[in-house]
């Protein structure tokens, strides 16, 4: 807000009640002239406090966490001990069960990342140039629904469905097949059910934004209507596909819930960090690091390859 | 495009197996709360409604649902006010270090929810307990605001944008303060962007469960982490069906409303544009 000066731009009707015969100088006008003079005061007020909250309260939290994670725990007491060392980190790296548990979940997390692009894009692509507005409409929201539906009541579904004897058993033993049980592929499946949306929107959305033309120009020059969804479609749609992965590979970096209620014996990173956290929080802490270098790497490379511009 | 329709068909079959993967396991669930047996064998035999009775004489249920209730309504009031304030910070000053606010914002919920629960819970542990403040309702409250933080934000910064900052100059040319002007003409203006991240700040904070099980203490139940806690138990876990078929049936049924009604309002008006046109 500059100080006063004449707005010619708009000329609107004022309240008759915001016009004060006498300008009265209660407390209020005065503090009011104050932070009206001094920009950087009502700037410092805006941001104090919340800069209190995240700043030092959260970022706080995080850096005494990582200061955390080179601390040791006296094996016999259970006692934390504040010394500097590494051994938390190399732990983690020559742990064979430690580095397997990470190298899983970041191999989970990438399963369910391109299991969810490979159902949107054709779910995009019916949507957005082969159904009726009125199925799109209906669509659009089928798939954004389930948002709102509970993180744990999905997962209770998909136990409820991979269950010893559940729906799925029953509806694949006719076919002399049985379900997976509760597992690293029943884990893959929950997880991609659960980030689903945030893979299909972005996809769908990118479909809807390239014009028709562009496939009628390829269709003119003989290519049939698949080569076109491959050769004309999937480079435009590279950035959607992008910015859904990042929330479909880094919800389920940390997920660990649905690992524990569909994974069977899957351990993931989260597991191990959970069962810690109150026998040795210095290695929580290190195996914290973890996902969030994981993340930062993610970041980086989808930044790099450009697609982020536009989101 | 000129898709065959043979295509097309393979097409339209692919989306009705994906919309009944995302819809058949919600209605399992619905389904599974009438079933009579304790364990959730398919077909159902007997159809009863006694878990759902069981249910809403649950003890624990109706504490946790009002424990839930209590943290959404203190995370959302705290996310209120500071997302808001970092909202108008940042919508309207440039100054040194904005984007790293803006990405400090953010940070909750781009890092893994575990992360945010282990820190503040080693937070807790080793500073607020040696001072005398224990976990509870309060470090529930701390988690949850941190990261409904960006929910209020992003609504409101985005409204903001748009607002015409005319209308403010004209309240105080015609001498109305800066807290008058705030009230009675900024605030109106995005009412409705604060409403929206007030919703999705409680419905964010009433759903979440990595961060409440790190920064709750051993007694105290949100209604996810008394779902979490009973889930496994195989007496407890038909008064879960019911409590998960509750929580479908209240959150999905006023969200496909208002989507159907907003939906339908935008054809209208699109229609009757035509009509205009026309």
């Amino acid at each position: 807000m500059r100080p006063r000066r004449m707005s010619t731009t708009i000329t609107p009707a004022p309240a008759p009640t915001l016009a004060p015969t006498r300008p009265r100088r209660g407390l209020g006008d005065r503090i009011s002239t104050v932070l009206y003079r001094h920009g950087w005061l009502r700037l410092l007020g805006l941001l104090g406090l919340p800069m209190l909250w995240l700043g030092v309260l959260y970022l706080g939290s995080l850096a005494l966490l990582l200061i955390t994670a080179f601390w040791t725990t006296d094996s016999f007491t259970s006692q934390v001990i504040p010394a500097f060392t590494w051994e938390n980190f190399s732990e983690i790296l020559t742990v064979a069960a430690y580095r397997d548990t990470a190298l899983r979940t970041i191999g989970i997390a990438l399963a369910v990342t391109v299991l969810c692009a490979v159902i949107a894009i054709p779910l995009g692509l019916y949507m957005a140039k082969i159904a009726s507005p009125r199925v799109r409409t209906w669509l659009a929201i089928g798939i954004t629904l389930p948002l709102w539906a509970g993180y744990l009541v999905k997962v209770f579904s998909w136990r409820i469905t991979f269950s010893d004897g559940g729906p799925l058993e029953w509806l694949l033993a006719p076919l002399g097949l049985s379900g997976p049980g509760y597992g690293a592929t029943a884990l893959v499946i929950t997880l991609a059910y659960l980030w689903f949306p945030y893979m299909a929107v972005p996809v769908y959305t990118a479909f809807r934004s390239i014009p028709d033309n562009l496939f009628e120009a390829s269709a003119d020059l003989g290519g049939r209507a698949w080569r076109t969804v491959f050769s004309v479609a999937l480079p435009l749609l590279k950035p959607a596909l992008i910015a859904g992965s990042i929330f479909t590979f880094s919800l389920s970096l940390g997920d660990y819930i649905a690992a524990q209620f569909v994974g069977g014996k899957t351990q993931v990173i989260g597991t191990v960090i959970a069962s810690n956290i109150n026998l040795n929080p210095p290695l929580a802490a290190a195996f914290a690091t973890v996902p969030i270098l994981v993340v930062v790497l993610y970041l980086f490379l989808a930044r790099k390859s450009g697609a982020l511009k536009h989101f | 495009m000129r898709f065959s329709s043979l295509s097309k068909n393979t097409l339209r079959a692919l989306t009705a197996l994906i919309m009944a993967a995302v819809y058949v396991p919600l209605a399992l669930v619905i389904m599974n709360s009438f079933n009579a047996a304790t364990s959730s064998t398919f077909p159902v035999q007997e159809f009863s409604t006694k878990w759902w009775v069981a249910a809403w004489h649950n003890e624990g249920v109706r504490e946790a649902l009002w424990t839930s209730v209590k943290v959404a309504f203190w995370a959302t009031l705290i996310a209120l006010i500071l997302g808001s304030m970092v909202a108008f910070a940042l919508a309207r000053y440039r100054f040194f270090g904005r984007n790293t606010v803006n990405l400090l914002v953010v940070l909750p919920i781009a890092l893994p929810g575990i992360v945010t629960g282990v820190a503040f819970s080693n937070t807790f542990k080793n500073v607020f307990e040696p001072l005398g403040i224990n976990l509870g309702l309060f470090s529930i409250i701390v988690g949850h605001a941190t990261f409904c933080i960006v929910m209020v934000f992003n609504n409101v910064q985005a409204r903001l944008g748009q607002m015409n900052r005319g209308l403010e100059e004209a309240a105080m040319d015609m001498g109305a303060n800066v807290f008058r002007t705030f009230f009675q003409v900024t605030f109106p203006g995005f009412r409705a962007a604060f409403v929206a991240g007030a919703l999705l700040a409680f419905a964010l904070s009433f759903d979440e469960v990595v961060v409440t099980t790190f920064t709750a203490a051993p007694g105290t139940e949100t209604l996810p982490i008394w779902i979490y806690n009973n889930m496994a138990r195989p007496n407890q876990a038909p008064v879960v069906n019911v409590i998960a078929a509750v929580l479908i049936i209240v959150s999905m049924i006023p969200v496909y409303l208002s989507q159907r009604l907003t939906g339908a309002d935008q054809l209208e008006r699109k229609a009757s544009k035509q009509k205009q046109a026309a």
